[in-house]
């Protein structure tokens, strides 16, 4: 068990006491309090300063988020580091997007509002390692949203501890959090080695297979820190799907990928000197799992074969978890010009504004609107009422984190399939998949 | 058995085990409480009122909204026990408590004990972390 301190043992500074005094308002004080209960949790002995937040708080789930937003704004909050925030729960720039009740939608705006109104930049986004500025190798920062603490802690260097709604912004307001976690080097190291050199290149180059291996790591590595070895080609959208993937099956905050990432140059730096804890071996028979793990349809499941899949109804195709990059619309044009979705698909992309007006300076927007694709920002399909197609039809997607929550969140049964896949199946209305390039 | 507690309160009900950790965001229903992942095996199953004994929580940092909005409901679990620490429900049930004056104790057991809590059985956590079970 944890040797958790209590809030009375964290060492304070002269200016965290003021700050926990109310000497810098009272919303200040408030992030104090929670900041300081929650270095105790995690056995923190003091509070570090952090150089910036992202803050995952301004999603609507519930009244509980706005009174607490609306608790800070009262008290005077201003964040202190140059803070970002997350996806909210509606698209600002195309509000007709929003199929939820006008109850909802004021209220997840009002929540929005807040956190601007505290200084946050309103970027809207879950992918906040693919807009500039972001952070440098080593900074210290207090970020929250799974894939985007993976992102930051594996692809950047940067170094946070896995956070979440409410300290975010606390940790923001107050610039401080707790020394504890990954923010220190030496809880930084790998502990299970995933070793796929054992599977041929065809199969460890495959970026589509990417979110497939990042969510067998998370099922096998729980909360510890995976080191991958043989993984050779994959770029930082393909490091996004593994980690994002990973974060949802898994509380993987950290991992390595030797050669790839930043503090994994050879497998002996990854584990940071030590040994592995644990060593496993992947084979073909777990990327066929990882696979599966991925598609609540038994037809699309390994075993059932193409022609059961051929009897698949596809109703949604859903991209972009985490928000989709200049680069992967490059790659999804073609394809979608090539075989535009049919109209009983429903074909949504969700992406954050900085894509969006790469799109629009292209002409590419009103193309791939005109092809009948919907392209949603600041938000996204399974956490706001997006989705037009009634619930408890199939979805299908590359994303292994809209694979993970669409049949929780917004009553889906999914399918995963690579980017191709997904837009052959919309354009025929029913899966189709590549079988050649199955494992 | 003595908890290490990481948010204390009193709380009181039957006990649900999870022997598989869940993520509150995607995996409970806010106002009802009822487990919705669909993967995890206890699906179907409710939290609300419950000792709810598990392993850990996975995935989104986006599960203390949903502990907060359970509280505020009225839907929570009587009391979380975890087999290890497990800050984003404990950071739900802390600001639970600056926000409603109220929460579910959130405390850790040692493996032994965590594995010892019967499943239905009524138990009780008290603010010093001491769980009871009946009879």
């Amino acid at each position: 068990m944890a040797a958790a301190t209590t809030p009375e043992t964290v060492e304070l500074t002269d200016h965290d006491r003021a700050m926990l005094a109310g000497d810098c308002g009272e919303a200040a004080a408030v992030a104090m309090r929670i900041l300081i209960t929650m270095a105790g949790v995690y056995g923190a002995e003091r509070l570090l300063d952090i150089e910036g937040a992202h803050i995952d708080g301004c999603l609507y789930h519930g009244d509980s988020g706005v009174d607490f937003a609306e608790l800070l704004v009262a008290g005077g909050a201003r964040v202190n580091v140059p803070t970002t925030l997350n996806v909210g729960g509606l698209d600002l720039l195309h509000p007709e997007e929003f199929a939820g009740t006008a109850e909802r939608r004021a209220k997840a705006l009002r929540l929005m509002e807040c956190y601007e109104e505290m200084g946050c930049r309103t970027i809207w986004t879950c992918a906040p390692y693919q807009t500039t500025p972001r952070p440098a190798f080593g900074q210290q920062v207090a970020w929250a949203e799974s894939n985007a603490i993976v992102f930051a802690n594996s692809v950047l260097g940067a170094r946070t501890h896995r956070y979440g709604d409410f300290i975010d912004i606390c940790a923001a307001i107050t610039g401080r959090a707790p020394a504890v976690g990954l923010h220190l080097e030496k809880n930084r190291r790998g502990q299970v080695v995933f070793d796929f050199r054992g599977l041929p290149r065809s199969l460890t180059s495959a970026t589509w297979l990417l979110p497939a291996i990042g969510y067998l790591v998370g099922e096998r590595c729980g909360s510890r820190v995976p080191v991958l070895l043989g993984l050779t080609d994959a770029d930082e959208d393909g490091l996004k799907a593994l980690g994002a993937a990973a974060a949802s099956s898994g509380a993987v905050a950290l991992f390595h990928a030797v050669g790839l990432t930043p503090e994994a140059p050879t497998l002996e730096a990854a584990l940071g000197g030590g040994e592995a804890e644990e060593w496993i071996e992947v084979t073909v028979d777990d990327l066929r799992a990882g696979l599966d793990s991925l598609s609540t349809v038994a037809a699309a499941q390994e075993g059932a074969g193409p022609e059961c899949e051929a009897d698949v109804r596809i109703n949604v195709v859903a991209l972009g978890s985490p928000h989709f990059s200049p680069r992967e619309f490059a790659e999804l044009l073609p394809l979608v010009e090539r075989r535009p979705p049919a109209s009983s698909v429903e074909f949504v992309v969700c992406t954050n504004r900085q894509a969006l007006e790469w799109l629009e300076a292209r002409g590419e927007l009103e193309h791939l609107r005109g092809l009948g694709v919907r392209v949603v920002v600041d938000t996204c399909v399974v956490v706001a009422p997006i989705l037009r197609t009634p619930a408890g039809g199939i979805l299908m997607t590359n994303s292994g984190k809209f694979s993970h929550y669409a049949p929780g969140n917004v009553g889906f049964d999914v399918v995963f399939g690579s980017l191709s896949d997904c837009v052959d199946s919309a354009h025929a209305g029913r899966l189709r998949r590549d079988r050649e390039l199955w494992p | 058995m003595r908890s290490l507690v990481l948010v204390a309160g009193n709380g009181a009900g039957s006990v649900l085990r999870l022997e598989d950790p869940l993520s509150f965001w995607g995996g409970v229903d806010p106002p009802t409480g009822r487990i919705i992942d669909r993967r995890h095996p206890n699906c179907g199953d409710s939290v609300s009122g419950r000792i709810l004994v598990m392993p850990y929580g996975r995935g989104s940092s986006s599960s203390s909204s949903i502990l907060l909005e359970g509280v505020r409901l009225g839907a929570a679990p009587a009391a979380i026990v975890l087999r290890e620490v497990d800050g984003i429900l404990a950071l739900g049930a802390a600001v639970a408590r600056e926000l409603y004056e109220q929460s579910p104790p959130v405390v850790v057991l040692p493996p032994a004990d965590w594995k010892a809590v019967p499943e239905g059985a009524e138990a009780s956590v008290d603010v010093s972390g001491r769980l009871r079970i009946a009879g």
